[in-house]
């Protein structure tokens, strides 16, 4: 295989690995999941005498 | 002063000493570098200034140390010390490795302080950013293995289910730079103080700017990017906009940063499809670096009031655009009918600066202004109007200095590509140097204005630890306060 085939497949694997990240990442069943994971810099936040807690 | 482990509830104990350590050393690597910056900066002003102890403190052999300095030594300990703290905030762990925690900041120290000794004395492999000679590469390998063994070993025993994004970009970064110092750095030694190269040619200058330009995206960019996913969220106390996009983002930034090197090579002897790529995957980029600088200024949607009485969420926000201008501006500088006009002018050390004043240190200094009252154990900074006025500082710093060399670099690429009608040059090389002068007055001052706030910064930090010392020897001479 020449190396202009070899480029188009890998253009094109690249461009589905892209695809699959956003659908991974965009999917509405893992949109909780993610507001959770948002929120893990707060998880331990008692101990701050800095942070003032106001509701997000 | 506040014990080095803090009780955290019902969490583990986390260790806050080399976190500690780290920010301290922030601040004063931070004044040492920047310092060396403006003695060179002033050198171009005052030719002079070269001869103050001839030959170690001459241009050649003091620009090396301002960039090892300022990148490895200041971006490094911010780097090294705020990673400790989120990855132990976020996983819920105390940090893993035992005498491999000191060892990383003692060897990081030690690397630094070899740097300053061997630069000046004329000690280099001359490639840029990697000048150090192989003995102290080895060093930088063993410290860096230590930093990921500890990195890495934390995570694995964290208590959280899921991996924080701050923590992706950290661990990105600390694998990455592994694997670029290892091959970048790869030299046949002749003595104990000179070696090598193992490439040759063009293939050697295409490793060298593989290796140069991923500093900048996995050193100066991912490694900030996840100081920006912990500090801007805490301290604007609102989680990141969208933690999606922070996902995309990461996959997609580290995917591609890694192909871009080759534009630092265009119109070298580099094979033009390589040149192309570069500049191809150059121009892509712009999509995963603004991903992260909307991601982290939407974050304050809803809180931008938080921006007047803040300061130090001051310092993190603009630093979040400047990190947009000069991932904009690169991505043009990229082309190559543009890249003809600003390579080797003054404009690419303006585009280093606004991402490293800007972006890298504003972000730092956000960071530390955060950390440095948790880790002394007080309410806030000894003076946050010392904060503002530090953050008028560095802007007004930053913008003086990349103003003055966007006006150099682009009259110099006019001047250097302007034709007679018989084809000879218009102008001399050395009348576009003194066509720059005042430019280069102009850059000096904006680099007084930045280093005199990281001066200000410093005695802010030790009032602040200072108050706590008095605070903790108060308690414990009397009774405890409630």
């Amino acid at each position: 295989m020449d190396k202009g085939t070899w480029g188009a497949i890998s253009t094109v694997l690249v461009a589905i690995a892209f695809v699959g990240v956003c659908w991974w990442a965009f999917a509405p069943s893992r949109r909780k999941r993610f507001e959770d994971d948002a929120n893990l810099p707060f998880a331990d936040e008692q101990d701050d005498a800095t942070t003032t807690k106001s509701k997000r | 002063m506040s014990s080095n482990l803090v009780k955290a509830g019902d969490h583990p104990i986390y260790d806050y000493r080399v976190v500690r350590q780290f920010s301290i050393m922030t601040i004063v690597w931070g004044i040492v570098g920047m310092g060396v910056g403006v003695l060179i900066a002033a050198q171009l002003c005052w030719p002079e200034l070269n001869n103050l102890f001839q030959p170690f403190t001459h241009f050649g052999r003091l620009r090396p140390l301002h960039t090892n300095a300022v990148i490895f030594a200041f971006g490094g300990c911010a780097l090294m010390g705020t990673s400790f703290y989120v990855v132990q905030r976020t996983c819920q762990a105390k940090l893993w490795g035992g005498w491999l925690v000191p060892f990383t900041f003692w060897g990081w120290q030690l690397v630094i302080v070899l740097a300053a000794i061997t630069l000046p004395l004329g000690l280099t492999s001359s490639k840029e950013y990697a000048e150090l000679e192989w003995p102290i590469d080895i060093l930088i390998t063993l410290v860096w293995v230590a930093y990921a063994l500890v990195f890495f070993g934390t995570i694995v025993k964290r208590k959280t289910s899921h991996i924080y994004v701050a923590n992706w970009f950290y661990g990105g970064f600390i694998l990455t730079i592994a694997v670029l110092h290892i091959v970048n750095s790869a030299a046949i030694p002749v003595n104990l103080f000179k070696s090598y190269s193992a490439y040759a040619g063009a293939a050697d200058a295409m490793v060298q700017w593989w290796y140069g330009h991923n500093a900048v995206g996995f050193f100066l960019t991912a490694g900030f990017l996840g100081m920006m996913y912990y500090f801007v969220p805490k301290q604007a106390d609102r989680p990141v906009y969208s933690y999606q996009l922070s996902i995309v983002h990461f996959w997609a930034l580290i995917s591609i940063y890694i192909w871009a090197g080759a534009h630092h090579l265009h119109y070298s002897a580099l094979p033009d499809w390589a040149q192309s790529l570069g500049m191809v995957m150059s121009l892509i980029l712009l999509a995963p670096s603004w991903g992260g600088m909307i991601n982290g200024i939407m974050t304050l949607s809803g809180a931008w009031h938080k921006l007047r009485t803040d300061p130090t969420l001051r310092f993190l926000v603009v630093s979040l655009s400047f990190y947009g201008m000069s991932t904009f501006e690169g991505p043009m500088m990229s082309i190559k009918t543009v890249n003809a006009l600003s390579h080797n002018t003054d404009w690419t050390i303006g585009h280093v600066h606004s991402g490293a004043l800007g972006w890298v240190a504003m972000i730092s200094i956000g960071a530390i202004y955060h950390l440095l009252p948790i880790l002394f154990g007080r309410k806030e900074m000894y003076s946050i109007k010392w904060i503002n006025v530090h953050f008028w500082l560095a802007t007004i710093g930053t913008v003086l200095y990349i103003a003055a060399l966007w006006v150099n670099g682009i009259m110099q690429g006019l001047m250097w590509r302007a034709f007679n009608d018989d084809g000879t040059l218009t102008y001399s090389f050395v009348e576009t140097v003194q066509a720059s002068h005042h430019g280069y007055v102009v850059r000096f001052v904006g680099g007084v204005f930045f280093l005199s706030g990281m001066i200000l910064m410093a005695y802010n930090a030790y009032r602040t630890a200072q108050v706590a010392r008095e605070e903790n020897a108060d308690t414990s001479s009397t009774a405890p306060a409630i």
